[in-house]
């Protein structure tokens, strides 16, 4: 069946046999499957001489708080890293993959990667999929043609621009960097104004929050700065600490097992619950 | 990957050709918009403590950091609402209104199940629309016992010694359970004293923060007995 692959293969054009497939699923009556979005705030900021990311550190499932504290920013190579907004485990995996991908062709070729390869690599990926694959990224690297930016939609859309920002609060970032962006950056200035609009997106949107992790990629290298700035800790502690004490729950049922002879035997009488 | 067929199962159902699953359904203009929050309500002989965050949602933005959830009616009680705010300004309204005109006729103010009764006859009264409010009214009785009226949106009450509503509901209810009514305790040692409750409420507030995105920025908390009623600020996270 190998010749059948490659002719099909060699046809070009797209593969149009998951829809067949989906139509079939719906006539039966496939409810489809709702995912899990993450709400995020993440920029990219150009400077001269490099670039800088941001993201904050809130995943939530639905209103309720998953992870106070994930990564958000990704290594896809030692130049190039990425930001993640849309389904948790839709990035994970995507940018695990892709981070192999490229490592075997760096270790294939002898060269360093390329932002603009991981762009085609990602969008090649994603475009066949039709935004089913929930990632929105902003990727950032240097290489030989300098340093770039871009962010990368789930449809497959991409986009290069010295700014950029993703996620549910990429309105609230948006409008600092608007506001504050301007071509020449230092590093320093840069790191700065990213911090401020992420800022923005975890006290004006609900869907980010906690801490700021900020990566600057640089020629020397990237210099990743994990919670970089937490701004909100547990407001209140309890004076009159929780005591539990040993032995104060009740159990309903007692079981003992005896090594032995391989028995699991019931001790004492089933217990009701005390309200 | 094998699936177990019960898993695969419970995505295909059986559906019967009703208009409902032929025509397309599109996003309808809905008159109910969740503004969350969460407010908790303990009563104890002599006094009831009643809490509220301040933060007032739209989605995923802040309407305001700064809206009160708590509205005192009488002397003695006060109503603690979680859901639609532009419900629970009407429902206000008109409760503020109407117990003016019980003490213009009856020379002495509304005890605390004469509001609770009320209230659920107002709520009741539009059951075919309802208010989109979850209700707790919180107050002294003829004894100055503090107790709490926890309601739904159609008006069923009860009288109950503690209540929780809104968005942080779950994760908040189940830790008084624990610490103010001894659930799941074979000792049950439980808190008398104001200072006790008000350390459990402020705790239970910042949990349901740190983990509720829709409860945070400031918990404002009433407290009322009968010499009285004081009112505390405590902030909470912003983000």
């Amino acid at each position: 069946m190998q010749y059948l692959d490659n002719y099909l293969q060699s046809k070009g054009g797209y593969d149009y046999k998951n829809v067949k497939r989906n139509e079939l699923m719906k006539a039966q009556g496939f409810k489809e499957m709702p995912f899990t979005k993450t709400g995020t705030t993440i920029v990219g900021v150009l400077f001269d001489g490099g670039v800088v990311m941001a993201a904050d550190t809130r995943a939530t499932a639905g209103s309720i708080v998953a992870d106070k504290n994930c990564e958000k920013l990704h290594v896809l190579a030692p130049n190039v890293w990425a930001a993640g907004a849309g389904t948790a485990a839709d990035l994970h995996h995507q940018c695990a993959h892709f981070n192999a991908k490229l490592k075997l062709q760096r270790l294939n070729l002898n060269r360093q990667s390329r932002v603009n390869e991981v762009i085609t690599k990602l969008t090649s990926k994603l475009f066949p999929y039709r935004g089913n694959i929930g990632v929105a990224l902003i990727i950032g690297g240097i290489d030989c043609n300098g340093p770039q930016l871009a962010s990368v939609s789930p449809h497959g859309n991409y986009v290069y621009h010295p700014f950029q920002s993703m996620g549910s609060g990429s309105l609230a970032a948006l409008g600092i960097l608007e506001a504050k962006f301007q071509d020449g950056l230092t590093k320093q200035q840069a790191i700065d104004l990213a911090i401020e609009a992420i800022e923005a997106g975890i006290f004006h949107d609900m869907g980010s929050g906690s801490n700021v992790d900020v990566v600057a990629i640089t020629k020397d290298g990237a210099d990743y700065k994990r919670n970089v700035r937490q701004y909100n800790a547990k407001s209140y502690q309890r004076q009159i600490p929780y005591d539990f004490p040993i032995n104060n729950t009740p159990a309903l049922r007692k079981y003992q097992f005896d090594i032995e002879k391989q028995e699991l035997t019931e001790v004492g009488q089933e217990m009701e619950i005390i309200e | 990957m094998y699936i177990p067929m019960n898993e695969m199962l419970k995505h295909f159902k059986q559906d019967v050709p009703t208009m409902a699953n032929i025509t397309h359904k599109s996003e309808q203009w809905s008159p109910y918009h969740d503004n969350s929050g969460t407010v908790l309500a303990v009563g104890i002989p002599g006094a009831v403590i009643v809490a509220g965050d301040t933060r007032l949602s739209n989605g995923y933005n802040i309407m305001s950091r700064d809206a009160t959830k708590l509205s005192q009616l009488t002397d003695k009680c006060v109503l603690a609402t979680a859901g639609q705010y532009a419900d629970f300004i009407a429902l206000r309204k008109f409760l503020q209104q109407r117990l003016q005109l019980y003490e213009f006729q009856n020379e002495v103010q509304a005890s605390t199940e004469t509001v609770a009764h009320l209230l659920s006859r107002e709520l009741y009264s539009r059951r075919f629309f309802p208010y989109y409010t979850f209700n707790l009214l919180a107050g002294l009785d003829e004894n100055n016992h503090g107790f709490v009226y926890g309601y739904d949106a159609i008006g069923s009450y009860d009288k109950m010694t503690y209540g929780v509503q809104g968005s942080g509901q779950e994760l908040v209810v189940a830790v008084l359970d624990n610490q103010l009514k001894g659930y799941n305790k074979i000792n049950k040692t439980i808190p008398q004293t104001r200072e006790e409750i008000l350390d459990i409420i402020l705790d239970c507030f910042s949990c349901a923060a740190e983990r509720d995105i829709h409860t945070g920025d400031n918990v404002e908390i009433l407290i009322i007995t009968s010499a009285g009623t004081e009112r505390l600020i405590k902030p909470l996270r912003k983000d």
